[in-house]
């Protein structure tokens, strides 16, 4: 057998001192040496314990054994056979928790990079190769309606039309992607990648209607009426926590979702040649501990901050972000107050932010989550000079959807489903992605949208 | 694309749009409002629903160009076409019904485009209505005839007495509060933000019931960013879903002027780079 090379190839990335200033994409994606490399580190086991760590199920030592003998068709071939997304997914799937997580290699070695190499050979296609495209059933004459066009609604929607539906999208807002271009920024998931994927949906034969807020425009009862015989609801988990302290609707205080939307889908870091403004001052204070957080908070810097500190209750550890993007946000000097907590913001007279009141925490006991719970450390309050704030501690369904639609939720606002099926309490509609499991991942997204399509075909099926 | 199928200027930078938009005309109730994005490189601005016509499947915005965005707008013509039109969004106003005693609808400047289909539909319902119509000037008055048709009292007040009393919507409000509070069943306030600070100033003295429309910065417009909040009775509620439409005396004034004061510096300049880049 051949030598353990224990550490991945090194990612070929932009200098931290030049990233922080451009929106380009940070990681700039392996050379083919570099990921031929990269792919001879795989055991290519007999019992691949990766493929379990991934929830669409890639046949990971497949696909990697194809980059090693040369045949990118074959390897993205095998990709495409389970992820429509991979793209996406090799750049933005937390892998240390999930397939690099299941590698046997990580046991005392570094992973294969399994997420590079998906990337290289999803980028290969794209811009090498080609797009191919599946086969696509024969038309079963029946109609699919599918809300939201983020991760889960453009899954569902492609393997229900490979499947032989006419599916259409609705979605709220005026572009596609959902979080993935409103969220995620342009430097971690460029749009153009965002756009190719969503390309391939439509050339599945899939319709797009933007501009349809479900709940307002039209009801999921009409979509009945319409001739829709069975609903997707995809609608994520958009709705901004606050924490409900002193102070918080100062100027300056911006959800991540507000933060990130004026930034990512409206533009605002090219104003003014695109008009929506984006206001960061010279100290920024993000909170929270995830992916939202470094996303907005290495876009403040990119937006011209002086100083820009996350502010997190618990200590590394707990941090629910990706790895990679924390040590990103470090290179890039974002400062991390860990075990710290806002208690209240103090303004002045024409009602801008200009002070926090912070409070420092330990860890206690854990909690409900299996993370040990953050405790205020009595007295030790201070204050510092913020005159920027992003609040990015979690988001939950929108209601806007639920309203008289009688689904049953659970009391956090998700939508509870067969989880074998995907159907909601209301025969006909399915739901997966965020709208069931809160903020979570894309790959879960997609996990669950896979789910709900079979459990539509097999629901349209019997009747 | 949403096309513009009719275009009127109905004061100096007042104008009016009927828009081809059939799922918003199906839906469209008085007291919600719409999100337009006019070009890929736009903001979304969130307007009124001033009027609908369910059969051809038109909706009616007028709007008043007080920046960049409304400015480029209004340099549209019918047969051009809006690249987003989304909506109907907002709660409906829940006001309409027939009440024992008198309504007041007070609008002034654009707000009487807001404010016509609710007075419509107050007065179509049975109500007695009052409406005081109010603005700087004679010149920017508009729909003056279409808000008298529907009201039993009309009144007009201009800030320099070029037409009807001269003086501020409030002065007539208080004529009418100190003779009659007690026949109101409320008023309805809709106009710029100072206007409507003065109404639930006034009207809070004689305990009359007073509803506002906010004009929140918006983005999504679906309760996706919290751009729109503001604290409405030591609560914080998002403008596009849990309103537009509020209780006037539970608004903080303060917080509504200071948070609509965000982007001052950047409007500015949006505006004067659009200006000169048009040889204004
Ligand atoms: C800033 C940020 C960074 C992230 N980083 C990562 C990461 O690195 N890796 C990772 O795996 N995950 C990440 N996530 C999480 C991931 O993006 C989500 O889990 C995933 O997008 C969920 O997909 P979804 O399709 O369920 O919902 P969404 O992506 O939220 O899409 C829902 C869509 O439905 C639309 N919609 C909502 N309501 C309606 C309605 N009533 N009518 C019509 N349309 C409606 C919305 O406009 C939206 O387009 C991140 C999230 C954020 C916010
Ligand atoms: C629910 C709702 C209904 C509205 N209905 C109407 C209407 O029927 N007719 C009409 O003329 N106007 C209406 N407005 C206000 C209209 O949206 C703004 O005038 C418009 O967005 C200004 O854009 P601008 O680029 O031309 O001006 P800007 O340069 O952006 O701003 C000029 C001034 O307008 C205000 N403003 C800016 N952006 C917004 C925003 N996104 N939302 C609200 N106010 C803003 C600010 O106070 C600012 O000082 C409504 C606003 C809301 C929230
Ligand atoms: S989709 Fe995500 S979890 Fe699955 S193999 Fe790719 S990177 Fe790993
Ligand atoms: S577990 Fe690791 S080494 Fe084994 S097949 Fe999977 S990726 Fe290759
Ligand atoms: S406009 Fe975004 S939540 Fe109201």
């Amino acid at each position: 057998m051949a030598k353990i090379v224990p550490k991945k190839m090194p990612m070929p990335e932009q200098d931290p001192m030049e990233r922080r200033k451009n929106f380009n994409e940070v990681a700039l994606g392996l050379t083919p040496e570099l990921a031929l490399e990269e792919a001879k580190r795989c055991l290519q086991c007999p019992n691949p314990t990766c493929i379990e760590g991934c929830p669409v199920e890639i046949d990971i030592p497949g696909f990697i054994k194809k980059i090693v003998e040369g045949d990118l068709r074959g390897a993205i071939d095998i990709v495409k056979s389970t992820n429509s997304l991979p793209a996406i997914c090799g750049r933005v799937c937390p892998q240390e928790t999930q397939c690099e997580e299941k590698c046997v290699l990580a046991k005392k070695f570094e992973p294969v990079a399994i997420g590079r190499l998906e990337r290289y050979v999803a980028d290969y296609e794209r811009e090498k190769l080609g797009v191919t495209m599946p086969d696509v059933a024969q038309s079963k004459g029946k109609k699919v309606a599918v809300v939201g066009a983020g991760p889960a609604g453009l899954t569902c929607a492609g393997d229900l039309a490979k499947m032989g539906y006419q599916v259409t999208i609705f979605e709220a807002l005026h572009d596609t992607g959902g979080v993935l271009r409103y969220g995620i920024p342009e430097f971690r998931l460029p749009n153009s990648i965002i756009d190719a994927e969503v390309d391939y949906v439509l050339k599945l034969g899939v319709e797009v209607k933007l501009d349809v807020v479900i709940g307002q425009t039209l009801t999921l009862d009409e979509l009945f009426e319409m001739g829709y015989e069975a609903i997707f609801l995809g609608t994520g988990a958009g709705l901004p926590r606050f924490m409900n302290i002193p102070g918080e609707n100062l100027n300056g205080i911006y959800s991540a979702n507000e933060f990130l939307t004026r930034n990512n889908l409206m533009r605002a870091y090219l104003f003014p040649e695109y008009d929506t403004p984006l206001w960061v001052g010279e100290r920024v204070a993000v909170l929270g501990g995830g992916n939202v957080t470094m996303d907005a908070a290495r876009t403040a810097l990119r937006n011209g901050a002086k100083e820009v500190h996350v502010i997190y209750r618990r200590s590394r550890k707990e941090m629910p972000a990706r790895i990679e993007e924390i040590h990103h946000a470090e290179e890039e000097g974002i400062i991390f107050d860990l075990l710290t907590n806002p208690i209240r913001y103090i303004g002045d007279e024409k009602g801008w932010v200009k002070q926090i009141e912070l409070i420092k925490m330990e860890l206690g006991e854990p909690d409900e989550s299996g993370r040990r719970r953050p405790v205020p450390i009595e007295g030790s309050n201070y204050i510092a000079d913020f005159d920027t704030v992003v609040i990015a501690i979690g988001t939950s369904p929108n209601p806007l959807i639920m309203q008289g639609a009688g689904l049953e939720t659970t009391k956090w606002g998700t939508v509870v489903i067969d989880k074998e099926t995907g159907m909601t309490s209301r025969p006909g509609i399915f739901a997966g992605g965020d709208v069931v499991t809160g903020a979570a991942t894309v790959i879960e997204a997609m996990g669950a949208a896979k789910i709900a399509a079979r459990g539509i075909d097999k629901y349209l099926s019997r009747q | 694309m949403y096309k513009i199928l009719r275009k009127e200027v109905l004061a100096p930078r007042i104008n009016l749009m009927e828009i081809d938009a059939p799922f918003v005309a199906r839906k469209g109730q008085p007291g919600q409002f719409i999100i337009l994005r006019m070009r890929e490189y736009s903001e979304r601005i969130p307007l009124t629903i001033a009027d609908f016509d369910r059969e051809k499947g038109t909706v009616t915005i007028v709007f008043q160009e007080v920046g960049k965005s409304t400015e480029e707008l209004a340099t549209l013509n019918a047969g051009d076409v809006i690249a987003d039109f989304v909506g109907p969004l907002g709660i409906p106003s829940d006001h309409g019904r027939k009440e024992d005693k008198k309504v007041v609808c007070v609008s002034g400047g654009v707000g009487t485009a807001v404010i016509f289909p609710e007075l419509r539909k107050i007065k179509e319902n049975g109500n007695y209505t009052i409406t005081i119509q109010g603005s700087r000037s004679k010149e920017l008055l508009f729909w003056s005839d279409r808000l008298e048709k529907y009201s039993d009292e009309f009144y007009i007040t201009t800030d320099d007495g070029s037409f009807g009393r001269k003086g501020f919507v409030t002065d007539q409000l208080k004529d009418i509060l100190a003779e009659k509070s007690d026949d109101i069943a409320y008023v309805l306030a809709i106009g710029p933000i100072p206007m409507m600070k003065f109404v639930c100033a006034l009207t809070e003295q004689y305990s009359v019931k007073t509803y506002v429309s906010l004009n929140t910065i918006m983005v999504d417009g679906t309760g996706m960013c919290g751009s729109c909040r503001i604290t409405v009775g030591n609560e914080t509620k998002f403008a596009c879903v849990d309103g537009p439409e509020f209780d006037g005396h539970l608004v903080d004034w303060k917080e509504m002027e200071d948070r609509n004061s965000r982007f001052i510096p950047q409007e500015r300049e949006s505006l004067e780079r659009y200006r000169k880049l048009m040889g204004k």
